[in-house]
């Protein structure tokens, strides 16, 4: 297993340019998710650290050795594509066994890695199946075994739970969790899904229009994200955003909004521009009976846990959590206050946040 | 109303009427076919009757004479010879002939058989190599190349043939296997790159790509995982090389005559006493199908995938 270090990795197809400038490290052992919209990079990213795309500039440290210009074959990384990619005119055994051919194994060596693997994955009753006749998961089965099939130096991952059903995802977001520490592996993931993310990941890279905005773990990148992106990308509902027409000056504790003034965390960074965002968490807004926000009740979702309520205010729509028992009806007046002092302000200039003592 | 149907399957009286259709084409083509066969089963005389005979007795006389030169002998010279050995040695005597040896029916059978194969696996062999590359590289000028390869069947091939022949002639390619091979093959390559490439195109790329993070290289990505998935279309392409290259006239009369002439050039000459030997043109062409036929039921449930290919995405 291995550390993958990325410096400033550049990537374009004529004028698109899919990555831009990347730096990342990924550790040895680590669960590493690149997670963005699609079209953000994080797949090219993948691509490139395994070799089936060549960074236009830039370097990938595999256990610090350079790899970013060698082939694929020589890198020794496994990759699990979306589709799979299970070679249909050979069966499940033939198909574990495809990466060990390679390598000039005895056919015994061979045959008892491949039962080791398929053992592993709880496969090994289907070794003699087609491939085109399993389930889903157990082609995602076939497919994870046939990357780890060879102890390869890091697992890539693009995506391999996206044609997956609902139910049988969650089950293998845990079943890949284990596994990766079962095996002592170091992985890469890529996914557009924030809650697959959030479930495995040790750390998580939020990626959006080829740039690495935020490498954090899932806890600090829900609460203390660095950019407004991040902020709305994350989270479902993501975060809310109220616009302050004042600058922050750095040490500043309070906010003018409408006609009362708010607390928020004592700034440790300021801002010129005078258009800012506040942003708060949905389930960090609590309904109160006075001395409030006012708003008039646009939208209620009922998600079982929680409500989501949407609320038309002066300073925009803003979405907040609350008990799923709480009655609420639409078109209700009703006011709102924050729930604590996790506030963020983030710099209209630039969309990032600005440091504070919540933030640092 | 019959409502246990599926709306889209076809009625009871469309069903009877496309099998009619079907039924009346095939004797409309077969009829010929059947002609041939039953030619090379009747004897010289019954052939050219008039009218012509539906029922006649049967006689292997045609195939006698197609693998044979025979030469007309005076009788009592016929009868000073020991009895005949053999029951074709007999059939021939009863025509008042010996045999003086064998024909030239099978080298040249033979012939049309290493260059019929030869040509259609180098036409399936160099045309999935282009068609690999066209589906997956960035080729400079690529649309142009492929409208360039696909020029070169814009006219009947038979159109270049005084600078082939020139040409041949010249490069000692007149009459060799090699020519002909060589000739067949590029004649079949456009029509085969372009089949193959639509293949290649549906084949998703993960697959080699997984392959050669496996430790492949793309050569052997190429032929152990996407060459296999390419069956049908390489299959299709096989058929439509093989009967191009297996059915052939007009380069065969032109550039072949003795060590590279293939069967059809030959079969049509085959004289006999008097004029053309019908019962042995009709042998010959009869085993002459043969070949092509059982590699096209062989390969026939390709050969309809083959065609409607792409059509529905999987």
């Amino acid at each position: 297993m291995a550390e993958i270090e990325i410096k400033n990795l550049h990537k374009s197809f004529g004028d698109f340019v899919a990555v831009k400038n990347s730096n990342l490290i990924i550790e040895n052992k680590e669960f590493f998710v690149l997670l963005g919209p699609s079209g953000c990079g994080k797949t090219t990213t993948l691509r490139m650290i395994a070799g089936l795309e060549l960074p236009t500039s830039g370097n990938i440290y595999l256990d610090k050795e350079d790899v970013g210009y060698l082939r694929a074959s020589q890198r020794d990384i496994a990759f699990v594509f979306q589709l799979f990619a299970l070679y249909p005119h050979m069966n499940v055994r033939n198909n574990l066994a495809f990466p060990l051919k390679m390598q000039k194994l005895s056919r015994s060596e061979v045959d008892a890695k491949v039962l080791e693997a398929a053992k592993l994955l709880r496969i090994d009753h289907l070794l003699k199946s087609k491939v085109s006749s399993l389930a889903g998961g157990d082609r995602q089965r076939v497919a994870l075994g046939r990357a780890l099939v060879r102890r390869p130096k890091a697992f890539l991952m693009d995506e391999p739970l996206g044609t997956l059903d609902a139910e049988f995802r969650e089950l293998m977001c845990l079943e890949l969790r284990k596994l990766h520490d079962d095996i002592d592996a170091t992985t890469v993931y890529v996914t557009h899904d924030q809650q697959e993310a959030m479930s495995m990941a040790d750390r998580i890279a939020v990626m959006n229009e080829g740039v690495v905005l935020q490498a954090d773990s899932p806890k600090v990148i829900y609460n203390k994200p660095k950019t407004k992106f991040v902020a709305n990308f994350i989270g479902s509902p993501g975060m809310n955003f109220i616009p302050i027409n004042e600058k922050i000056s750095p040490s500043q504790s309070s906010i003018k909004l409408l006609d009362s003034s708010l607390n928020i965390p004592q700034q440790k960074e300021g801002t010129d521009s005078n258009k800012n965002f506040l942003g708060v968490r949905p389930e960090n807004l609590k309904l109160v009976s006075e001395n409030g926000v006012k708003g008039n009740v646009f939208g209620v979702e009922y998600l079982g846990s929680r409500k989501i309520l949407t609320i038309e205010t002066q300073l925009g729509n803003i979405k907040i959590r609350v008990d799923s028992d709480t009655q609420v009806n639409i078109n209700e007046q009703i006011q709102f206050d924050t729930l604590n002092n996790n506030q963020i302000i983030f710099d209209g200039s630039n969309d990032k946040a600005l440091q504070s003592d919540f933030m640092s | 109303m019959d409502t246990s149907r599926s709306p889209l399957e076809a009625t009871g009286f469309s069903r009877k009427l496309a099998a009619t259709i079907i039924i009346v084409y095939m004797i409309v083509t077969l009829i010929p076919i059947t002609w041939m066969v039953a030619t090379s089963f009747k004897s010289v005389d019954s052939a050219i009757s008039y009218p012509p005979e539906v029922f006649f007795e049967p006689s292997l006389e045609g195939y006698v004479n197609l693998f044979t030169n025979r030469s007309r002998q005076p009788k009592d010279y016929l009868d000073s010879l020991p009895p005949p050995d053999t029951w074709y040695e007999e059939l021939v005597r009863s025509r008042e002939m010996v045999i003086t040896g064998p024909s030239k029916f099978l080298p040249r059978y033979s012939n049309s058989l290493i260059i019929g194969f030869g040509a259609t696996f180098f036409s399936v062999f160099l045309g999935s190599l282009a068609a690999y590359a066209l589906s997956r590289f960035k080729v400079p000028l690529k649309d142009d190349l492929l409208f360039f390869i696909l020029s070169t069947r814009m006219f009947p091939p038979i159109a270049v043939a005084v600078p082939i022949f020139i040409m041949y002639r010249k490069l000692g390619l007149g009459d060799t296997h090699v020519g002909m091979i060589i000739l067949y093959t590029v004649v079949n390559l456009s029509l085969s790159v372009w089949l193959l490439k639509g293949f290649m195109d549906e084949i998703p790329r993960e697959y080699e790509e997984a392959a050669m993070i496996d430790g492949y290289s793309r050569m052997q990505a190429f032929f152990k995982v996407v060459l296999p998935q390419a069956t049908t279309g390489i299959a299709a392409t096989a058929i439509f090389c093989m009967i191009f290259s297996w059915n052939e006239y007009a380069f065969a009369v032109l550039l072949t005559q003795f060590n590279a002439q293939t069967a059809p050039p030959f079969i049509p000459t085959i004289i006999g006493e008097g004029g053309l030997d019908w019962p042995a043109i009709g042998a010959g062409t009869t085993l002459f199908l043969i070949p092509v036929m059982i590699f096209t039921v062989v390969l026939r449930k390709h050969l309809l995938r083959g065609i409607t290919f792409g059509a529905v995405r999987k």
